[in-house]
């Protein structure tokens, strides 16, 4: 009985509808999960991973289809078998918790009747009997307030308290089967914690097999017993997660496990004179203060990290440096003279100094204009560039970028990568020869690999060109990575500054120690062992 | 009952003429636009083809037309044959000359008013989003005012001031609708505004001009595109409602509109002739619309 | 509850100043005459002297704030002044028009509304399909179609056949039946283009409702077709459905004016298109306020009902 497996899939093929013509999403996969056990399933954006999730519940989304494969469940064939029976199924034996718990949850409806609604429609439970064993999991799943959080509707509640809500719902029917597609990534890691640690505690208090859909490999370390790599629809190796870790067979893997090997070499303390100087800032959009009383220096040469979660004031920091938001107090420095608050009254030699790189590219490039335009502009407008100068000007910024000009200068954004685009971005700001470049969350949109090539070549050109950056990110790993200095806000205020090897070493600020605490580590006992540590 | 007879042979004939005028174009386009004309629907290949044929019935008007545009030819009220094919109107005029000159006339003022109302609309619209502030609140609150009054309504109201000339419906028409296309580019103008390029290229310190010009405009091009054939088909209509009304294009000038009320008491004898200039109207809005549609479509279809 | 009272104060508060801004947009249409109100009855024949007797008898040598607060106070007693034309009393040329055309615009829409989301929903369900194809393309040629071109082709279909009359005479003392078979024509007319913008706002209003991922998450916890429908689509959909029907009820107020002409219906939009061929300024004012007050009226149900069924809005803390 217990050795045959729970789900088996064999040579799974999914395909997406690209105007007339039905494109390959997944190519021939086999997996085989077994009662009780957590498969981790890794790849980048376009793998397909979230398409198989949805596969092994014999569930397509409107314009795929699974056009080839076998899905057993419990010995049910999920492909032959009825819509009617797989209704049967869905909610009940095989439960699903999806990324956007916000979107994911009803508006209409208060959580603790959407926790009813599968025990209800599956005659699992009685109304009542469902809402005490709501309000029982809800204290299982360590949410504030359990008697009375199911009473609330999903926008009276936080993303990190409605992501664990969502996981309890999933229970609610004691599936044997929960698929988890990606259910931390749009959370702080400060909160990314709390839910991975509820999700893990009851997934192994029920015994509940599951599919861990993730592309953080730290993370997925922490949840899994056994991790499948995929790419491009297809399975790149699949190991034990301990096996895995320790010893990659395949290249591709290996490239994952790589990125985290990249670290800028450590740099002296800064003697000279800051370029950029912030003064007691304060800031505020309308009556709500955003900033207060913020004040760092940055540096030629140098690296500023501007770290925080999600409402720190990060990049309403960048925004009063570039003169977008007027602070209410405090005031900006360009080689010790202040700066006009408003960037409309900045000259332009003031404006070309500083420059900025956004998180998504795709919005960052005006999708009409060819990329000569766009890194050329700059360079016509501040440099005075003209026909030939201005095109050998552009040329040798591609190539400053890794982009072969010849194949690259006329085409649109819409015909490059995500990488590609950022690396536009970098362009774009090197073309009006600044002296320091606002980095606002760079790397954050973009697929591991992808990211430590941005990082690398961030990094050339810094030292080619005497650059300081400002750096925004929430990620930790890439303060590590590139920092020389590092700032650390909460809430608007910062907490702790310094170079990075004191802010890194103790004696840390509490909050810098939670941050630093909170990211997942590539060990699989590093949450065990993280929360064995707190609770003491 | 021939009337849906003649339906039922009107769609399967404009459906085979649609289907092998794709094929035509697909042939004789250079390969890119070739595979765009390949994929379109049988309606928006109609919609096209609808619309070059009235273009160039406009354009060609004194070519085509047997007898001129407002000269007596016959006796009242003829039946359709011999030298006068659709008959001649209520003053012995040529009706299919005049249905060729309502190409010319009718078309042209709609798609005349339909451009003024665009330029001002359009323009307007787009500077209130980039400059936001007060210049956009007292424009937009304007707009607000003027729009709580149906369209056809304040029309009416603006052509009892100002009388009925044909520059005053341009003029009064295209007024109203530069209300409704300011709010339609506005809010596009909005969703182009708050992207990251158009704040890099401010902290360039580019001017308005520029922004609008290279930064807004082509990215909002296909809505607005969009926005100008339903906008055209709207106009259109309104001027025709008005001329058949009486308070719009008159005779002696050749207009649909009004050759359908002119001629309306054929219908109680159950003559179709009145129908006629109606189903013109009605066969090239319904052509803008399908490939409007289809555009609307092909773009929702590209974000995907 | 409390914050909802606030809104919805709000919103008929901005409801009440729009009803102020129109009504002075359409005094003001006055004041934009070459010349005045008096010269424009008068035309070429006046004298001096006929003219200062005119402006002594309509009040026009008071500013026209006094004029506008006279009009309007007038106005809401449902006094509109006198026709230029005839010099009868508006309001006694308006009454029974009035009823006629309220008669009119309702029938249009106990036929249109229920036709309209059904053809609507059902299209957005079937998406893709046949019917979806069929209606959609014939929603847009209807769309596309001039009221007088449906109006003379029912006329020719029904009316030639002797099925219904083509004119329509109205007397009060004509029984509620005999109402509803004679002004079939003009109401059916009415709901063809109506019921054809409306299914499809209400088609696209369902489709960006289906793509929601809550909806995917109903599917994912096995819940059948037709209670996704009822218990996680509906409660969201109640208010871009109720935008759609005020929407198209507000446009049977434009599309009434033509239909009445061809089908010789005694009401409102008539009498406006002949005051305006007279140039009676008087009472085109008097029918535009009447016609934009209705639509002002209706957007702002709309808004207050959407309000209403908002669980964001109507479940706050």
């Amino acid at each position: 009985m217990t050795d045959s497996p729970l789900l088996t899939i064999r040579d799974l093929y999914v395909e997406g509808r690209a105007g007339e013509d039905w494109l390959p999403i997944i190519k021939g996969i086999d997996l085989t999960l077994h009662r009780g056990e957590v498969l981790g399933l890794i790849g980048e954006s376009g793998a397909g991973k979230s398409t198989l999730g949805l596969a092994a519940m014999g569930f397509a989304r409107d314009g795929c289809r699974i056009s080839r494969g076998e899905i057993r469940f419990d010995g049910i064939d999920l492909r032959t078998t009825s819509e009617r029976a797989k209704r049967k199924l869905r909610g009940r034996r095989i439960a699903y918790v999806a990324q956007s718990a916000a979107a994911s949850f009803n508006p209409a409806h208060k959580l603790i009747d959407q926790y009813a609604e599968a025990p209800l429609l599956h005659g699992v439970m009685a109304r009542e009997q469902a809402r005490h064993d709501a309000i029982e999991l809800y204290d299982k799943m360590r949410l504030p307030n359990p008697q009375e959080i199911g009473f609330r509707y999903p926008h009276q509640v936080s993303g990190g308290q409605l992501q664990r809500a969502m996981t309890a719902m999933a229970m609610a029917c004691r599936p044997d089967l929960i698929i988890f597609d990606e259910p931390t990534t749009a959370l702080d890691v400060t909160t990314q914690i709390e839910v991975l640690a509820a999700i893990r505690d009851i997934v192994r208090q029920f015994g509940t097999a599951a599919i861990y859909i993730t592309h953080d490999l730290a993370v997925v370390a922490q949840m899994a017993d056994r991790i499948k790599i995929l790419l491009r629809g297809e399975q790149v190796e699949e190991a034990d997660t301990r096996t895995m870790l320790a010893a990659p067979r395949e290249d591709y893997t290996k490239s994952l496990w790589a990125v985290r090997s990249f670290a800028r070499a450590e740099q002296p303390a800064a003697t000279d004179d800051p370029i950029i100087s912030v003064r007691g800032v304060t800031a505020a959009y309308g009556k709500t203060t955003v900033l207060q009383d913020v004040s760092f220096d940055i540096h030629a040469g140098r690296t500023v990290a501007v770290v925080g979660e999600s409402g720190s004031g990060k990049s309403t920091a960048a925004r009063v440096i570039t003169g977008l938001l007027p602070p209410v107090a405090g005031e900006i420095l360009l080689d010790g003279t202040a700066l006009p608050p408003d960037y409309r009254a900045r000259t332009r030699d003031q404006l070309r100094q500083c420059q900025m790189i956004y998180q998504m590219a795709d919005t960052a490039l005006n999708p009409k204009l060819t990329l000569r335009e766009i890194i050329g502009r700059p360079a016509e407008m501040y440099l005075g560039l003209h026909g030939r100068a201005l095109r050998d000007r552009v040329r040798a910024l591609l190539e400053m970028i890794e982009l072969e000009p010849d194949s690259y200068i006329d085409r649109l954004p819409s015909e490059l990568s995500g990488g590609q685009k950022q690396r536009i971005g970098i362009a774009r700001a090197l073309a009006a020869d600044p002296r320091l470049i606002i980095c606002d969350e760079v790397t954050s949109a973009l697929d591991q690999i992808v990211q430590e090539g941005i990082l690398r070549l961030l990094d050339k050109l810094q030292s080619e060109l005497g650059l300081a950056y400002m750096f925004i990110t929430h990620d930790l790993a890439t303060v590590r990575a590139i920092a020389d200095d590092v700032v650390v806000m909460k809430q608007g205020r910062i907490v702790e500054q310094g170079t990075k090897a004191q802010v890194f070493a103790p004696p840390h600020a509490p909050y810098t120690d939670l941050l630093l605490s909170s990211v997942p580590e590539m060990d699989p006992d590093w949450l065990s062992n993280l929360l064995k540590a707190r609770s003491v | 009952m021939s009337l849906p007879i003649f339906l039922i042979l009107f769609l399967i004939g404009s459906f085979a003429l649609a289907f092998v005028f794709r094929a035509g174009l697909s042939r004789i386009l250079p390969h890119r636009h070739a595979i765009v004309a390949r994929d379109m629907p049988l309606t928006a290949a109609f919609g096209i083809m609808v619309i070059i044929a009235y273009v160039f019935v406009a354009l060609m008007a004194p070519v085509l037309a047997p007898f001129a545009e407002r000269e007596v030819v016959g006796a009242q009220f003829q039946p359709w044959g011999g030298a006068h094919p659709l008959g001649t109107d209520r003053l012995g005029r040529d009706m299919l000359s005049r249905l060729i000159y309502g190409a010319r006339n009718t078309v042209g003022i709609a798609f005349a008013t339909t451009v003024l109302a665009f330029v001002v609309g359009a323009i307007l619209g787009i500077w209130a989003a980039l400059r936001g502030g007060w210049l956009d609140q007292v424009l937009s609150r304007f707009v607000d005012a003027l729009m709580a009054i149906p369209s056809l309504i304040f029309s009416l109201l603006l052509l009892t001031i100002f009388g009925t000339s044909v520059l005053t419906l341009i003029l009064v028409i295209a007024a109203v609708d530069a209300t409704r296309v300011y709010r339609i580019s506005r809010s596009v103008a909005q969703g182009i505004v708050v992207m990251d390029y158009i704040e890099a290229a401010r902290l360039r310190g580019e001017g308005t001009w520029y922004l609008i010009r290279r930064e807004i405009l082509p990215n909002a091009l296909a809505p607005l595109v969009a926005e100008f054939g339903l906008r055209f088909c709207f106009v259109f209509l309104t001027i025709s409602s008005l001329s058949f009304l009486g308070l719009g294009i008159k005779p002696p000038m050749a207009d649909w509109g009004s050759m359908v009320r002119d001629n309306a008491t054929l219908i109680t004898f159950g003559d179709i002739t009145p129908l006629l200039p109606a189903g013109a109207i009605a066969l090239l809005t319904v052509a803008v619309n399908f490939v409007v549609d289809w555009q609307l479509h092909r773009a929702s279809g590209l974000k995907e | 509850m409390h914050a909802v009272l606030i809104m919805i104060a709000q919103r008929l508060a901005l409801g009440a100043l729009t009803l102020i801004v129109v009504s002075i947009v359409i005094f003001s249409a006055t004041e934009l005459l070459p010349g005045d109100l008096a010269s424009a009855i008068l035309g070429q024949s006046a004298t001096p002297e006929t003219l200062a007797a005119l402006r002594a008898q309509l009040g026009l040598n008071d500013p026209a704030p006094v004029r506008y607060w006279a009009w309007l106070t007038g106005a809401l007693q449902g006094d509109f002044g006198v026709s230029l034309a005839t010099r009868r009393p508006i309001a006694d040329m308006i009454e029974q028009r009035l009823g006629n055309t309220l008669f009119l615009a309702l029938y249009a829409a106990a036929l249109a509304v229920p036709l309209a989301l059904v053809l609507g929903i059902l299209a957005a369900l079937w998406r893709n399909s046949i019917f979806d194809r069929v209606a959609n393309a014939g929603a847009l040629s209807a769309i596309s179609f001039p009221e007088f071109f449906i109006a003379y082709i029912l006329v020719l279909w029904l009316a030639q056949t002797g099925y219904f009359p083509s004119m329509v005479r109205l007397t009060p003392v004509t029984s509620f039946p005999d109402k509803l078979y004679m002004s079939f024509l003009p109401a059916l007319t009415l709901t063809l283009v109506v019921t054809a913008h409306m299914m499809r706002m209400t088609r696209a209003a369902i489709i960006n409702l289906m793509a929601q991922p809550y909806i995917e998450m109903a599917r994912l916890k096995g819940a059948s077709p037709l209670r996704i429908v009822l218990r996680h689509a509906l409660p969201n959909a109640l208010a871009p459905i109720i935008n759609v029907i005020a929407l198209n009820l507000a446009y049977l107020i434009t599309g009434v004016v033509v239909v009445e002409v061809v089908f010789v219906y005694p009401g409102l939009g008539q009498l406006m298109v002949d005051s305006v061929a007279k140039r009676d300024i008087a009472v085109v004012q008097a029918i535009a306020l009447i016609f934009a007050s209705a639509y002002v009226l209706l957007n702002l149900t709309a808004d207050v009902l959407s309000t209403l069924t908002n669980p964001r809005l109507m479940k706050r803390g």
